[in-house]
């Protein structure tokens, strides 16, 4: 069954807009997620949308450089490493974007003076890059154990040249995509916590993208939940 | 992050372990840990596990100018990127650079730059070793897009076009670290990380599976006979021999598998019955009120504030867009307004002579005691300043850029 629903993927993937234009047709590739998996973190998590795959590793809370302590709360630090080369300046956007939608979530003032550094590294980019970091970083900031008042995810759509919306794209449909969005959603209230657009789009169709994200969050947290629940069915 | 020291205890107790040839995770002394080579979907990533250690290895190249000392040759760049996950002092790339030999040809005054990105996920010792095996399997799993060469013209198919070719590569150099500990007294192959937190020194040998050392290097300052080397040459053989045959055994299961159209890619590679592992397949959203849901929010939402922007151009490149707040710091010390003047003054400017308009009177402060802020601005076919509230008297404007900064400083020295 599996087998199918891959090779389904594959098939829907390729041809994009064959769903119709805003109609049900939007899907969410593929997901896993490994937990635990670095034994040096304090937390670690890899996330697979599809091909792309992010893995993630939490220290915290840990001791903090003295320039760097916050006196009532903690300093959350996120690095960002691409496949190939030297970080640059998107990474630093990027790592900027996740810092704060982590820092909107984590309850920092119970660990005042202290570091929560999230280390993320790209290990394969095949579209919806920034969504799959913050998910990834979400959940190894669950397997640290570090104290968050919600969780969050990252979804991201683009708008095709006829205004279709396909949700969680391949780098195909990015780069051919007249706007590409992602948004970072928190699973109390479906709340926005972050949005990076890049393209032109109309106020109409930003308004319809994060009604579609919130759609979509629902499902990527339903994933989260029954994968811990798979986690700590043992204990 | 600091890392945790180890303590006096743990550090004697390990190597109590090791006199009596006891390893903490019940190896014997030439053993390896397990080895896991897992590939992408990409050509040349890979991921190695060497017990817990992790190294992530992604080859890439590009069509570049070629070095001028070495103009028929392409060039290999690695790269070993120690994230935070540790810190040590090794740099597997020089190791690697010397002895893999890749031929790369010149293709029409411009040449392969290959690179090759380690990354290392997880440090549990022995990094040396796992970093030679990602580069080695990720250069083997590469294929770089075919060129072809007619006369003057050089031709790059893409992927598409033209399925891409594999590198040549002529042999496969591993490395094989040995820690020693007590003096060279005792030795264990592949140490984890507590073993080479607590080892005297460092003995890596690289070798290939015709049994060449490509090569040798010792890290530590740890004396050893003649004899220990070549004993330790005679075990990295073996070792050697070993993990060739996994690493090739791996690249044809992949290739074997890619052929086949079967599903490959690290997504294959999260081991299912693992309980901290979870997947889930493709799930369609329903996107169907999108639509309504985004209307009825454009419908409800108030009209954005209107805001009404007049741009007051004072001179050619000086502009002002509302009236700013109030100052709240109080009086400002001369110092500030100094740095103020000595950035804003640019005599290079010679603007045409535009007289503007604009509204406010020049005042003539005077005297150079005067602390007063007042705003001045200048007659566009003098020396134009940015609008600053500063301290300062029409006589300096006039003079050149520097007199008027030594006035103030004597100013401040007298206060």
């Amino acid at each position: 069954m599996e087998e199918e629903m891959h090779t389904d993927a594959k098939i829907r993937a390729e041809t994009g807009a064959g769903s119709s234009p805003r109609g049900p047709g939007c899907s969410l590739r593929h997901f896993a997620c490994e937990q635990n998996l670095l034994s040096r973190p304090d937390g670690s998590a890899s996330f697979l949308q599809g091909d792309t795959s992010v893995l993630a590793g939490v220290y915290g809370p840990a001791e903090v450089k003295v320039s760097k302590e916050i006196f009532n709360k903690a300093t959350l630090e996120v690095i960002l490493r691409p496949k190939i080369g030297l970080p640059g300046v998107a990474e630093k956007s990027r790592e900027r974007l996740i810092r704060n939608t982590c820092e909107a979530v984590v309850l920092g003032t119970l660990h005042p003076r202290t570091s929560i550094t999230v280390v993320l590294q790209v290990v394969s980019d095949a579209g919806s890059l920034l969504a799959c970091c913050l998910n990834a970083a979400c959940m190894a900031l669950v397997d640290a154990g570090v104290p968050m008042r919600a969780l969050f995810c990252g979804v991201t759509c683009a708008l095709d040249s006829d205004g279709t919306l396909v949700l969680d794209p391949t780098s195909k449909q990015e780069k051919e995509a007249r706007a590409v969005l992602t948004f970072a959603v928190d699973n109390v209230e479906r709340k926005l916590l972050m949005s990076s657009t890049k393209g032109l789009f109309s106020d109409a169709e930003l308004q319809q993208c994060l009604a579609a994200t919130q759609a979509a969050s629902q499902h990527v947290f339903r994933f989260y939940r029954e994968s811990l629940q798979r986690r700590y069915s043992k204990s | 992050m600091k890392e945790t020291p180890l303590s006096n205890c743990e550090r004697r107790f390990l190597l109590r372990a090791i006199e009596e040839r006891k390893r903490l995770d019940g190896r014997q002394t030439y053993d390896y840990r397990n080895i896991r080579i897992s590939f992408g979907t990409d050509y040349g990533c890979c991921i190695v596990e060497l017990g817990k250690t992790r190294v992530l290895g992604q080859v890439s190249c590009e069509l570049v100018a070629p070095k001028l000392n070495r103009a028929t040759e392409g060039i290999l760049f690695f790269n070993l990127e120690l994230s935070q996950m540790a810190a040590p002092a090794f740099e597997p790339g020089r190791y690697l650079n010397l002895f893999l030999k890749i031929y790369l040809f010149k293709i029409h005054f411009q040449v392969w730059q290959i690179r090759v990105d380690l990354h290392l996920l997880n440090h549990d010792g022995n990094i040396i070793d796992a970093a030679s095996i990602a580069a080695v399997v990720a250069l083997c799993h590469f294929r770089r897009p075919d060129v072809s060469v007619q006369g003057d013209e050089v031709t790059l198919y893409t992927p598409e076009e033209r399925d891409p070719v594999p590198l040549s590569i002529h042999h496969m150099p591993i490395c094989v670290s040995f820690a020693f500990f007590q003096q060279g007294t005792y030795l264990l192959v592949d140490p984890n990380e507590r073993e080479e937190r607590v080892m005297d020194g460092l003995l890596v040998i690289a070798m290939n599976k015709h049994r060449e050392i490509c090569t040798i290097q010792s890290s530590g300052g740890i004396m050893l006979l003649k004899d220990q080397v070549l004993r330790c040459s005679k075990i990295a053989g073996v070792k050697v021999a070993e993990i060739t045959e996994l690493i090739q055994k791996a690249l044809e299961n992949d290739q074997k598998v890619r052929k086949e159209g079967g599903k490959f890619g690290f997504a294959e590679s999260i081991a299912n019955q693992r309980i901290t592992a979870f997947k889930m397949e493709k799930a369609t959203i329903d996107t169907s009120d999108v639509e309504e849901k985004a209307e009825e929010i454009i419908a409800e939402a108030e009209p954005p504030s209107e805001v009404v922007s007049k741009p007051v151009l004072w001179t050619p490149g000086t502009a002002q867009i509302g009236e700013g707040v109030e100052n709240s710091w109080g009086d400002l010390e001369d110092s500030e307004k100094e740095d103020d003047d000595e950035g804003g003054s640019d005599e290079a400017i010679l603007l045409d002579s535009i007289k503007m308009d604009t509204g406010i009177e020049v005042s003539d402060i005077g005297s150079q005691d005067s602390e007063e802020e007042e705003m001045i601005i200048l007659e566009p076919d003098k020396n134009p300043k940015k609008i600053r509230t500063q301290t300062t008297s029409v006589k300096q404007e006039k003079a050149p850029n520097k007199k008027p900064v030594k006035r103030r400083k004597k100013k401040r020295a007298a206060n």
